[in-house]
């Protein structure tokens, strides 16, 4: 997983000046809410994901940013400057669309120009200007075609051409990749944060793909209902969630409801009548007893054997079904009482005494510390 | 059995094609020869009024003769060359004018959400459930000395006497602009809803004011509906001849009324006919030049 270099993790600093501010926004349509009371700082020279499901909100929010869509609610800030009711031809920002709205009547050359003559730019400067993109984009051969006469991925090129060429200091990109299949996908993942990295502009990047997330975000925002559920950094998101919600839609978890039930030493012990059995929690969790908890543990934390361990939290079940998917492989557990787990293994070797064990009474343990207990 | 199936997948197949070429050719080719015959021909009193081209002579010999004098008479008059200029002129300015007013109006309700855009669509149409004579002859009631539009200025005192609009020119280009707008705005209409309008949000995006982004990218991309509007209303408005002989003027000199006068008038058959013959080259040829820029337009 790369993480895009920005070596001061400005949102950690508490004197820090946001770039981009969503303050109280929400949005409605016709009484029903897409954007619900968010409240979000975003740092120069970020590369922000916001990630959701479809209807989400995460959409709309970007909109907002753009200036197509006014806030019900709430304001907007750019670099200090109340922008929510600033027109969006009058905004620092722009926008590459998830269709890359190019238009169809004018060469790559006029589409990236666009811009630029908007602001009176000299031609010659435009010509200049127009040609470094081409170059960096690596289109230099196709300045003359219209459109229709690019493939995929050189339409998303000159998409991400043109919203460049006014030197925004922000760049909004709606599901900037979507369109793409796998492999151009992952190259241009990797362009993208190479072009954020040298020019400096902050990215604002709206997708539903966790994995693309992940790769490009210096930080993630997610989505749900119209809420910003968790704002963290990636590795924070997948192994720290808030909530159920968070766990559960960026990578796969196992997830236990679980009561907190008498104390052992110094620590609660946590009972969970889902697999029928006590856990020990993380370390430093202090709950009233008889509080209703959620216990998550990610698949690929969790160790199979044949033989009971002592260490840690031990589970026992028999083998339902294996799906061996190359890299890894992922296991799944049916515990005594019909629970299943999900339980991944890497597959480091290419004889693995585990690869045939359906049916078979299996142990699956895991340290104490690598779950985590949610409370919403 | 083969053989059947054989026919019904050819020749049924060419059967099909030749549907419109044969009625083409006796309901437009077949006609205009007819019209082309008569306009080479001389006129006579006599039933039909003209002299036929070809007489057949002694021997199974066959005299020709072809009587260019009707063409020659048309540039001789400076009648027929001034009525053609006034028509191509009315009808210029007449779609000109059903396009400033049908290109806003084609906009908002192209740009209108659902419901209302099939009530509005529909109100452009109904003109056409009453007959076209009935609503010029309103007109007529509306713009006359004493009619309805100068009972409502006088009694409003913006005006002291009655306004003169009937049988003059004006009167033309209000009747084609009224009666031809449906042609105009619904071309308009599909160009304009088949529109992307991310394109538009990408162009104020790129920091194009509406009225820019209007320019730049609406009016360019809906070319062809401009194009296809232009001409429904510039061909027919050519030829019109209810409209000018209804609400014009008599020095309202239209082609259409010129060919009624000679046809109907004066009888004068092969003048008539060249008359028409030139009014079909002077539509042919806006019509093709037009169709080319389209389909520049269209592949650009």
């Amino acid at each position: 997983m790369t993480q895009s270099g920005n070596p001061d993790k400005r949102w950690l600093d508490p004197e820090a000046k946001p770039f981009i501010e969503f303050r109280g926004v929400s949005k409605t349509y016709e009484g029903i809410p897409a954007v619900r009371d968010v409240n979000l700082s975003i740092y120069q020279g970020e590369l922000f994901c916001l990630l959701g499901g479809s209807g989400s909100g995460k959409t709309t929010l970007l909109r907002m940013l753009a200036g197509f869509e006014a806030p019900s609610a709430g304001s907007v800030w750019i670099d200090g400057v109340d922008v929510t009711h600033i027109p969006p031809y009058e905004r620092p920002v722009n926008m590459m669309f998830q269709s890359y709205a190019l238009f169809p009547h004018m060469t790559v050359f006029d589409n990236i120009a666009y811009g630029l003559k908007r602001d009176g730019i000299a031609k010659a400067e435009i010509q200049t200007r127009v040609n470094e993109l081409l170059a960096l984009l690596r289109l230099k051969d196709f300045g003359r075609r219209k459109p229709d006469q690019l493939s995929g991925g050189q339409r998303q090129r000159v998409a991400l051409a043109r919203a460049l060429a006014k030197r925004p200091k922000v760049l909004l990109l709606d599901e900037p990749l979507g369109a793409l299949d796998k492999n151009l996908r992952e190259d241009t993942q990797l362009e993208l944060i190479k072009i954020q990295e040298s020019l400096g502009i902050t990215f604002i990047v709206v997708t539903h793909d966790q994995e693309e997330a992940m790769t490009l975000a210096t930080r993630i925002g997610v989505m749900d209902e119209g809420y910003l559920v968790q704002t963290d950094e990636p590795h924070t998101i997948y192994e720290y969630p808030s909530s159920k919600y968070v766990a559960d839609f960026i990578g796969d978890i196992n997830l236990f409801e679980c009561l907190v039930a008498g104390e052992e030493g110094s620590d609660s012990v946590l009972y969970s009548a889902e697999i029928d059995a006590t856990l020990e929690p993380p370390s430093g969790l202090s709950a009233p007893l008889n509080q209703v908890l959620w216990y998550a543990i990610r698949p690929e934390k969790m160790r199979l054997s044949r033989a009971p361990v002592e260490t840690g939290n031990v589970l026992s079940g028999v083998v339902h079904e294996i799906a061996y998917l190359g890299d890894f492989s992922v296991y799944w557990i049916d515990l005594d009482n019909g629970f299943r787990l999900r339980v991944s293994r890497p597959n480091i070797s290419r004889m693995d005494h585990f690869a045939e064990s359906w049916d078979e009474r299996v142990y699956v343990t895991w340290d104490v510390d690598a779950g985590v207990v949610l409370t919403q | 059995m083969r053989s059947k199936r054989l026919f019904q997948s050819i020749a049924g197949r060419q059967w099909v094609a030749w549907i419109p070429t044969v009625w083409l050719l006796t309901f437009f080719l077949v006609p205009f020869l007819v019209v082309l015959k008569i306009s080479l021909s001389e006129s006579a009193i006599a039933m039909p009024p003209y002299q036929p081209i070809v007489q057949w002579l002694e021997g199974g010999l066959a005299e020709i003769r072809l009587n260019f004098g009707n063409y020659l008479f048309l540039i001789d008059d400076p009648l027929y060359l001034a009525s053609y200029g006034e028509s191509v002129r009315i009808a210029l300015v007449s779609t000109l004018v059903t396009l400033f007013i049908g290109y806003p109006m084609a906009h908002v309700i192209a740009m209108a959400p659902e419901p209302r855009r099939t009530l509005l669509l529909i109100l452009v149409i109904l003109p056409f459930w009453t007959s076209f004579l009935l609503r010029v002859y309103a007109w007529i009631a509306i713009l006359k000395s004493n009619g309805l539009l100068n009972a409502v200025l006088l009694n409003l005192g913006l005006i002291s006497e009655p306004l003169v609009i009937l049988q003059t020119d004006l009167a033309v280009y209000l009747g084609i602009a009224y009666t031809y707008l449906p042609f105009m705005v619904l071309p308009l209409y599909a160009a304009l809803s088949k529109l992307d309008r991310t394109l538009l949000e990408a162009a104020e995006d790129l920091g194009a004011t509406p009225w820019v982004s209007f320019w730049t990218v609406t009016l360019p991309l809906t070319l062809p509906g401009i194009f296809a509007g232009s001409l429904l209303v510039f061909v027919p408005a050519i030829g019109e001849f209810v409209i000018p002989a209804l609400l014009g003027g008599n020095d309202t000199l239209m082609i259409g009324k010129v060919l009624w006068n000679e046809f109907f008038a004066n009888r004068d058959w092969p003048i008539a006919s060249a008359v028409a013959i030139i009014m079909l080259c002077l539509i042919v040829g806006p019509l093709m030049w037009l169709s080319r820029l389209q389909s520049r337009a269209e592949r650009a």
